[in-house]
C-alpha cells in the first residue's frame, strides 16, 4: 500500500516451487518447479484442469497447505521484496488478510455456517486491530454495499445459507477486500455460479481492481473466464507450467500440445473443428410427451413462519421423438432438475401428465413403474456420488439385470459387461475395479454403461458433464452422440451451460423460474433468441479481454453470428 | 416453535402413559407386597386386611384403572412403607440426583471439550495419545468397580474422603468423579472426532486466509461447528444420569432417585416405583426439548 514500493518489480514472486503430498505409498508430486510472478494492477490467470496443481501453488503463498500431508520440497516465495514462504504465527498474520486475501470456489462451504456474515466480516477488522465495535460494523455494511448486496444494513445480520450463491461470493469478496489487500487470489471464484451471475462477479472483481490497483491472481479451469480476465496466463498440467505468456498470444496461438488440446475442446470455440454432433436421424415417433407438468412445494420460513407454497415447475410442456436430443437449459432454481426427478417418479408432480409409450407415467402402479424405469435411465452430475463405492464395475453395470430378471440370463452377464465397457470406451480388463480407481470422466463412462445395461429408449442426463474438465466434457458428449446414432436413443440433456448443448441438442427448451420461456430448434435459438432471458444467457458468456478493450461490450449475439 | 413444543409434549404424554402401564404391570409381577411388609407368621386375615387397605385384593385391570383415575386427580398413591405420598418421596430424592448429575456432566463436558479440542489439533501427537488412553479407560472401566476401589483407597486406606452419605463438600468428590468418568471418556472421543473434521472444513481455510489467530480459529470457528454431535451424545448421557445413577448412588449411599427406586423395587413399594419413573420420564422429556432448542440456538440452519 505504500506508494514508494510502486516500482516495476513484481509484487509477488514464486520461484521454483515444488510441493509433494505424502500418501501411504510414495509421495505424490502436486507441483513441480513452478515459477510465476504478478505485479500491481495486473491479472495473472492460472489455467488448468482439476489436479493440475493450480490451487496448490497459490495455497503455498498463503501458507494454507497442511504439513503433513503436504510437503514444500523447495521454492522461494517473496512478496514486496521480502521472503514470506516460511512465515508462521504473528508475522504471517501481517500478510494473510491484510496484504494478501483469497476467495474460494464454493462460498457456502467456505463461509462459516453458524455465524452471521456480519460477524465474519467484522472479525477481519477486529483481529487485525483495525476497527472494532460499531465502527467495524459500519465499515462492514459499507463493504457489503460496495460489493452489491441489497439492503446491507439488515442483511448483515443474516447467515450464509440465507443468501443466494452469487451473493455469498460477493460476501466472500467483501471479506477479502476489507483491508484493501495488495494481492487478491481468486480460486475458481465463479465455477459454482450460474453464467449470468458469473459475469456479474467477474465485473465486480474487475471494478475493484481498477479502484484499488491490486494485483489479481485468478485460478480457473474455464477458458472463457480466463480469456476475459487475463493480462498474462500460465497454463498448468500435471503440476507443471506448460505454457506462459501474454493472454492474447496464448489463446490465439497456443504452442504447447496441452494448451492446443484445451482450447480446441471448447464446445463452441472452433466450429469447423468442433463439428456438429446433432442427430442425423429424421424425427421419428414421439417417445415422451409432457403436458402441463407442475410441481408445488410447501415450506415455512423462520422460527414462527407459516406455510407458503412455491411453484418449482409451472405448466411445462414438451415432447421428444425417437433419436432426438432435447436440451433443457436453465440456471439453478429454474426447475430443470425437478422436471427430471418427476419424469422418473423420484418426486411426485402436483399436476400434469407425461405420456411414455401410450401410458401416463404419473398414474403407473408399482409393477408398471418398474418396467418403465427399465426403459428410461438417468445419468447424474456426480458419477462418484451416484455409484456405490463398495461395488465393482461388474456389479454396478450388471445390477439392472439382477433387478429386471428378463433382460439377460446370468450366464451372459460377463460378456455383456465387457461389450458395454468397450462401447463406452473403457478397458474391459477393469471390470473388477472399484469406482474410486477411475478418473471423473471414466466414472461418467461407467455411469453411461450402467444406463445402457437395461437397454433404455430414453436417457436423462442431469448436468452429466458439468463436473468434468473441458477436454473430458467434449469426449463424453462425443460418446453420447455416437451412442445415439448407433442405438437409436433419445436424450433429455439438462444443463446450465447453453454453449455445451449447441452442437449436440436438436431442440432446446429454456427454463426460468419453473417456466419454459423459449423453445425451438437449436440453430434457431442460437441465431435468433427471442426471449430476453435467453439473450442474456448468450450474452453472459465472457468476452476475451483483448477484444473487450477495443469494443467494450460486444453483444453475445453479434459474437455468435461470427462463429455460427 | 411453540407448536413444535406442543407437538413434542403430546407425543411424550403417550409414551409416558405406555411406560407407566408397563411399569404398573411389571412391578405387580414381582410378587405380593404383603409377604414383605407383614411378619412371616401373620395370619391370613391380617394379610387380607393389608391387601384390602391398599387395594391389592382387586383384579389387576381394576387396580390399573383406579391408578389412572387417581393420576388424573394428581394422586400418585401412598408409599406402603413410609405411609405418605409416594410423589412427595420421589420429589424429595430427585433434586439430590439432579445436583449430582449436573455437576458431573458439567465437569465431564468442560474437560472433554478442552481435552478433545487440543487433541484434535495434533492428531497422533503426545497429548492426543494420553487423552485417548485416559478416555478409553474412563469409558470402559465399570463404574461400580471404580467406586468401590475409590472407597477402599481414599476413604478406607488414606481416610481422605468419607465413604458415603451427603453433607460436606468432601462427600461430593468421589460420586462426581466416578459419575463423570464415563461421559468424559465418551465425549472426548466425540469432540476429538468432530473437531478433526471441523478443522479440515473449507471455512477454516477461509479463517486462516483472513489471518485469524490460531486460538480464534480453533475455539471460535471449529469448536462452534462441532458442538452439535457433542450435544446429542451429552444429552443422551445426561438422560442416563438423571434416570438415577443407580449403582453409584447405591455404593455411595447418595439419597437420590436411583437409590430410592432400587429400594422401592426391593420392598415392592409399587406407588413409589411408579412415582420415581414418572418423575424421571418427565425430566428426560424436558431435557430432550431443551437439547432440541439448543440445536436451533447453535445452528441457525435448524428451525422448527
Amino acid at each position: 500500500m505504500s506508494p514508494t514500493s510502486k516500482s516495476t518489480s513484481p509484487l509477488l514472486t514464486v520461484e521454483n516451487l515444488t510441493v509433494d503430498f505424502l500418501s501411504d505409498e510414495s509421495p505424490v508430486r502436486a507441483v513441480n518447479a513452478v515459477s510465476f510472478d504478478v505485479s500491481r494492477g495486473e491479472t495473472l490467470v492460472i489455467l488448468g484442469e482439476s489436479g493440475s496443481g493450480k490451487s496448490v501453488s497459490t495455497s503455498a503463498v498463503m501458507d494454507l497447505i497442511d504439513q503433513p500431508p503436504g510437503d514444500i520440497v523447495s521454492g522461494r516465495i517473496s512478496f514486496d521484496g521480502a521472503p514470506i514462504g516460511n512465515l508462521r504465527g504473528e508475522p504471517r498474520r501481517l500478510i494473510n488478510g491484510q496484504k494478501i486475501a483469497m476467495i474460494f470456489q464454493d462460498p457456502l462451504a467456505y463461509l462459516n455456517p453458524v455465524y452471521t456474515v456480519g460477524r465474519q466480516i467484522v472479525e477481519i477488522f477486529a483481529c487485525h486491530g483495525v476497527a472494532s465495535g460499531k465502527e467495524a460494523r459500519e465499515r462492514s455494511i459499507e463493504l457489503l454495499r460496495r460489493v452489491g448486496i441489497p439492503e446491507p444494513d439488515t442483511r448483515i445480520d443474516q447467515y450464509p445459507h440465507q443468501f443466494s450463491g452469487g451473493q455469498r461470493q460477493r460476501v466472500m469478496i467483501a471479506m477479502a477486500i476489507a483491508l484493501k489487500p495488495d494481492l487478491l487470489i481468486a480460486d475458481e471464484p465463479t465455477t459454482a455460479l450460474d453464467v449470468s451471475v458469473q459475469a456479474q462477479i467477474l465485473d465486480l472483481l474487475r471494478d475493484l481492481q481498477n479502484e484499488t490497483g491490486m494485483a489479481l491472481i485468478l485460478i480457473t479451469h474455464d477458458l472463457e473466464v480466463a480469456a476475459s480476465m487475463a493480462d498474462r496466463v500460465i497454463v498448468m498440467n500435471r503440476g507443471e507450467i506448460v505454457e506462459a505468456g501474454v493472454a492474447r498470444d496464448v489463446f490465439t496461438s497456443p504452442r504447447h500440445a496441452y494448451t492446443k488440446k484445451l482450447i480446441s475442446a471448447l464446445p463452441h470455440g472452433d466450429t469447423a473443428e468442433g463439428g456438429n454432433r446433432r442427430s442425423t436421424i429424421p424425427s421419428g415417433e414421439t417417445v415422451l410427451k409432457v403436458e402441463n407438468l407442475t410441481k408445488e412445494y410447501l415450506f415455512s420460513q423462520g422460527l414462527f413462519g407459516k406455510k407458503q407454497s412455491f411453484r418449482a415447475v409451472n405448466d411445462v410442456n414438451f415432447e421428444i421423438r425417437k433419436g432426438e436430443t432435447l436440451g433443457i437449459v436453465g440456471e439453478s432454481g429454474s426447475g430443470k432438475s425437478s422436471v427430471a426427478r418427476m419424469l422418473l417418479r423420484l418426486t411426485e408432480p402436483t399436476a400434469g401428465r407425461a405420456i411414455f409409450a401410450g401410458e401416463d407415467i404419473f398414474s403407473m402402479n408399482q409393477a408398471r413403474l418398474l418396467a418403465f424405469r427399465r426403459k428410461v435411465q438417468m445419468v447424474f452430475q456426480d458419477p462418484y456420488g451416484s455409484m456405490n463405492p463398495r461395488m465393482s464395475v461388474h456389479a454396478i453395470i450388471s445390477e439392472p439385470w439382477a433387478i429386471h430378471g428378463d433382460i439377460l440370463p446370468q450366464a451372459r452377464w460377463k460378456d455383456r459387461v465387457v461389450e458395454l465397457l468397450e462401447l463406452v470406451g473403457l478397458n474391459p480388463e477393469h471390470v473388477d475395479r472399484y469406482p474410486h480407481q477411475f478418473s471423473g470422466g471414466q466414472r461418467q463412462r461407467i455411469a453411461i454403461a450402467r444406463a445402457l445395461a437395461s437397454e433404455p429408449d430414453l436417457i436423462i442426463c442431469d448436468e452429466a458433464v458439468s463436473a468434468l474438465d473441458v477436454s473430458i466434457q467434449a469426449q463424453i458428449i462425443d460418446l453420447l452422440a455416437d451412442l445415439r446414432t448407433r442405438l437409436g436413443l433419445s436424450y433429455i440433456f439438462i444443463t446450465h451451460d447453453l454453449p455445451i448443448v449447441r452442437h449436440f441438442a436438436d431442440r432446446i427448451v429454456v427454463m426460468k423460474q419453473g417456466e419454459i420461456v423459449e423453445d425451438g430448434s437449436t440453430s434457431a435459438i442460437f441465431a435468433n433468441p427471442v426471449h430476453p432471458y435467453t439473450q442474456s444467457l448468450l450474452e453472459a458468456t465472457p468476452v476475451p479481454k483483448w477484444m473487450a478493450v477495443r469494443a467494450p461490450r460486444p453483444t453475445g449475439r453479434a459474437r455468435d453470428a461470427l462463429t455460427l | 416453535m411453540l407448536s413444535y413444543i406442543g407437538r413434542r409434549a403430546s407425543h411424550s404424554i403417550i409414551s409416558v402413559l405406555g411406560l407407566l402401564a408397563l411399569v404398573f404391570f411389571l412391578t405387580r409381577l414381582t410378587g405380593d407386597p404383603s409377604s414383605l411388609f407383614l411378619p412371616l407368621d401373620s395370619t391370613l386375615e391380617a394379610r387380607q386386611a393389608f391387601a384390602r387397605l391398599h387395594g391389592f385384593d382387586q383384579p389387576i385391570h381394576w387396580q390399573f384403572l383406579n391408578y389412572l383415575r387417581d393420576l388424573v386427580s394428581l394422586d400418585f398413591g401412598q408409599s406402603v412403607r413410609q405411609n405418605r405420598s409416594a410423589m412427595e418421596i420421589a420429589l424429595e430424592a430427585f433434586p439430590q440426583t439432579l445436583k449430582l448429575a449436573f455437576v458431573a456432566m458439567a465437569l465431564a463436558i468442560a474437560l472433554a471439550i478442552v481435552a478433545g479440542s487440543i487433541a484434535a489439533t495434533r492428531p497422533g501427537g503426545f497429548f492426543d495419545r494420553i487423552v485417548s488412553l485416559v478416555s478409553l479407560t474412563g469409558a470402559s472401566a465399570p463404574d461400580f468397580w471404580i467406586a468401590i476401589v475409590g472407597i477402599l483407597v481414599f476413604a478406607v486406606s488414606f481416610d481422605l474422603l468419607p465413604t458415603s452419605g451427603t453433607g460436606s463438600l468432601a462427600h461430593w468428590i468421589m460420586p462426581v468423579f466416578v459419575l463423570a468418568l464415563r461421559p468424559f471418556g465418551l465425549l472426548v472421543q466425540v469432540v476429538r472426532g468432530t473437531m478433526l473434521s471441523a478443522l479440515s472444513a473449507p471455512y477454516i481455510k477461509t479463517a486462516r486466509a483472513k489471518g485469524l489467530r490460531r486460538k480464534e480459529i480453533i475455539f471460535g470457528h471449529a469448536l462452534r461447528n462441532s458442538l452439535l454431535p457433542v450435544i446429542t451424545v451429552a444429552g443422551d448421557l445426561t438422560a442416563g444420569l438423571v434416570n438415577g445413577a443407580v449403582i453409584v448412588e447405591t455404593v455411595f449411599g447418595w439419597p437420590g432417585i436411583g437409590k430410592l427406586m432400587i429400594d422401592a423395587i426391593i420392598l415392592r413399594d409399587f406407588a413409589v416405583v411408579q412415582s420415581t419413573i414418572l418423575v424421571t420420564a418427565t425430566a428426560i422429556f424436558v431435557l430432550n426439548i431443551c437439547i432440541d432448542l439448543l440445536y436451533a440456538v447453535l445452528d441457525p440452519r435448524i428451525r422448527y
